[in-house]
């Protein structure tokens, strides 16, 4: 087998698995703005918030210490104590729950009915309060997560590749068991929608508001479901782009790359938003090795998703699986 | 003979109940206007009571504020015998009244079935948790459920389109799937809003068929806004008038036909021949 084609494949497999991840995100904007019509701009926000929490939870650190601190005259940092990965997992779940009660409560239950632009805003200001106040609680450093994912290099698939085709390939721990969980909680998402009372009334509600109502589902429950589940989403994220390159403010600049997802798969559709993210995912590593790199002088993979995003707004706006926009006269 | 507080036989033998559901004094404005004024009105278990009058009437309004959508600013709605605080559409359709829409409004990207079972979201009580692992009572709650929504599904002979996406089926078809949906959550009330607007002859007969027999089958209490005179006639046993947001009869269809205001009103013109 010739090299090329050897290379060919290992960037495939790397650029699956980091569309994988692309799809994650992009999975958390699909939830909430089917169930609600709202563009959530804070989602990065809220996987780099999810992400302090756990890190810090584990680190057992004293929220809002620096506040506490300043009022009281005391200098407390840390409880003492370092929390075991899955408790602190469940604990910052509690807090992604508390947090998407509190927007709905606060927030968007008194926007029902507004302009999107205006819930669109809404989300903007949320993003930078999240910002704000995840800096508050656990301070600014750049921390590390390790909740025990495996990393470095996969030797077995190094071995097998090398054997094969006289070329080992490099494919990260991290980025398997990324994708791995990924595509479960992916499988777990669609799965909950299809056969749960909620998951029915998820679909209900994203399908026809009054007529959800009549039938007896509260608008406001789903609604604070769906963020809960948005929450959980961008804390999967948070754990899987938080351990491989630490917990810090460009994090939340992971919502960026899932922009294109949506357009190329549609705002309103879970597999859009799949094969979205691994389109983008091995397109982008694909041309930087085969155009990119050869041709154009590399570092393409910064601008590419947008491009193809922009052919597609030009061609298909309403992405892959998105639904048809119909001006009826 | 309907002044009975327990209820009555009708001519064809149908057993009528106590009031289930009283309208005391209504009043609904939206801003200045008027669209329901100090309207009071009772509702009988087991009956089929039809609102009519002309458009703008606010047939439409009364319906809505029986089933939540719309509060009114004065008057008390009380049902099962005792008053009912200010509540969402939700939960009243918690408490067993169920609605169709004029304009259908139904889950256009899901399958009857699933629109169907959606009607039976108020029966299932199983929590997020058990339903997330999908095991023990959360599958059994829903193999009875859907038993139930395969029911319904077969009284309205609708087997053929079951797994069909509601947004390809027919004007006609939509409407009989709303019903279904609603019949699905067995309400103790149904409302109708104009279920055979714009149907053809064919489709108002098997609808008209359709909520006689879910009266007779189930002994549903329904409520319905028709502008088709005749079809109003047939159907119902009491029926009121409203016109400009006042009521302006109620009766049986007899009484109601034989009432001039009545006929100044809306059926002048059959009265005048």
């Amino acid at each position: 087998m010739p090299e090329q084609l050897a290379f060919a494949l290992e960037v495939t497999a790397n650029g699956l698995m980091a569309g994988v991840l692309y799809a994650l995100v992009a999975l958390g904007f699909v939830l909430i703005y089917k169930a609600s019509g709202i563009f959530n701009y804070a989602q990065g926000v809220m996987a780099l918030f999810a992400a302090l929490t756990l890190a810090g939870i584990i680190d057992g650190q004293v929220p809002f210490s620096h506040l506490i601190n300043a009022v009281l005259g005391t200098d407390v940092h840390h409880f003492g104590w370092h929390v075991p990965a899955f408790l602190a997992i469940l604990l910052t779940m509690v807090v992604m729950i508390a947090l998407a009660y509190a927007v709905q409560r606060l927030v968007f239950r008194h926007l029902v009915g507004q302009e999107p632009i205006i819930l669109f805003m809404a989300t903007i200001g949320l993003a930078y309060f999240l910002e704000g106040v995840g800096d508050l609680m656990w301070g600014s450093d750049i921390k590390s997560m390790d909740v025990g994912l495996p990393q470095g290099i996969n030797a077995w698939i190094d071995e097998t590749t090398f054997e094969a085709f006289g070329y080992g390939f490099f494919i990260d721990n991290l980025d398997i068991v990324a994708s791995i969980i990924a595509a479960l909680l992916v499988i777990g998402l669609v799965m909950f929608a299809q056969y749960t009372k909620q998951g029915r009334a998820m679909r209900a509600v994203a399908d026809d508001h009054q007529a959800a109502l009549s039938v007896g589902v509260s608008l406001n429950f789903i609604w604070i479901l769906v963020w809960s589940l948005a929450g959980f989403v961008a804390l999967v994220a948070g754990i899987m782009w938080g351990t491989k390159s630490g917990v810090q403010f460009s994090l939340s600049l992971i919502a960026l790359k899932a922009l294109p997802v949506l357009m190329l798969g549609g705002f309103t559709s879970i597999p859009g938003a799949i094969v979205g993210g691994l389109i983008i995912g091995v397109g982008e590593k694909l041309f930087e090795f085969l155009i990119g790199a050869p041709f154009l002088g590399g570092a393409t993979e910064n601008w590419f998703a947008y491009m193809l995003a922009l052919i597609f707004l030009v061609f298909r706006p309403q992405g892959l699986f998105g639904e048809k926009i119909i001006e009826r006269v | 003979m309907k002044d009975q507080a327990d209820g009555y036989v009708t001519a064809d033998g149908r057993q009528i109940g106590p009031v289930v559901m009283e309208m005391k004094n209504i009043t609904l404005r939206f801003g200045g206007v008027e669209a329901i004024k100090d309207i009071s009105l009772d509702i009988r278990e087991g009956e089929i009571r039809a609102i009519i009058g002309p458009n703008g009437a606010g047939k439409s309004s009364m319906l809505n504020v029986i089933s939540g959508f719309y509060v009114p600013q004065d008057g008390e709605v009380w049902y099962k015998g005792s008053r009912r605080a200010a509540m969402k559409p939700f939960q009243v359709a918690q408490q067993g009244i169920a609605r169709t829409f004029q304009n259908i409004a139904l889950f256009e990207g899901m399958s009857v079935l699933d629109n169907v079972m959606t009607g039976r979201l108020t029966h299932m009580e199983t929590g997020l948790f058990w339903q997330s692992l999908w095991k023990g009572k959360a599958e059994r709650e829903e193999t009875a459920n859907r038993e139930v929504a395969e029911k319904i599904i077969d009284f309205l002979e609708i087997q053929a389109i079951r797994k069909t996406p509601v947004s390809r089926l027919s004007y006609g078809l939509k409407k009989r799937v709303e019903l279904a949906r609603a019949l699905a959550a067995e309400p103790s009330i149904l409302l109708l809003d104009e279920p055979m607007a714009g149907m053809n002859v064919e489709e108002k007969e098997d609808m008209s068929r359709f909520i006689l027999d879910v009266n007779d089958e189930f002994g549903t209490t329904i409520v319905l806004i028709e502008h088709d005179m005749g079809v109003v006639m047939d159907l119902s046993d009491r029926v009121v008038v409203m016109d400009y947001g006042k009521k302006i009869g109620d009766g049986t269809p007899h009484e109601v036909r034989n009432n001039q205001d009545v006929i100044d009103a809306y059926l002048g013109v059959a009265h005048d021949d």
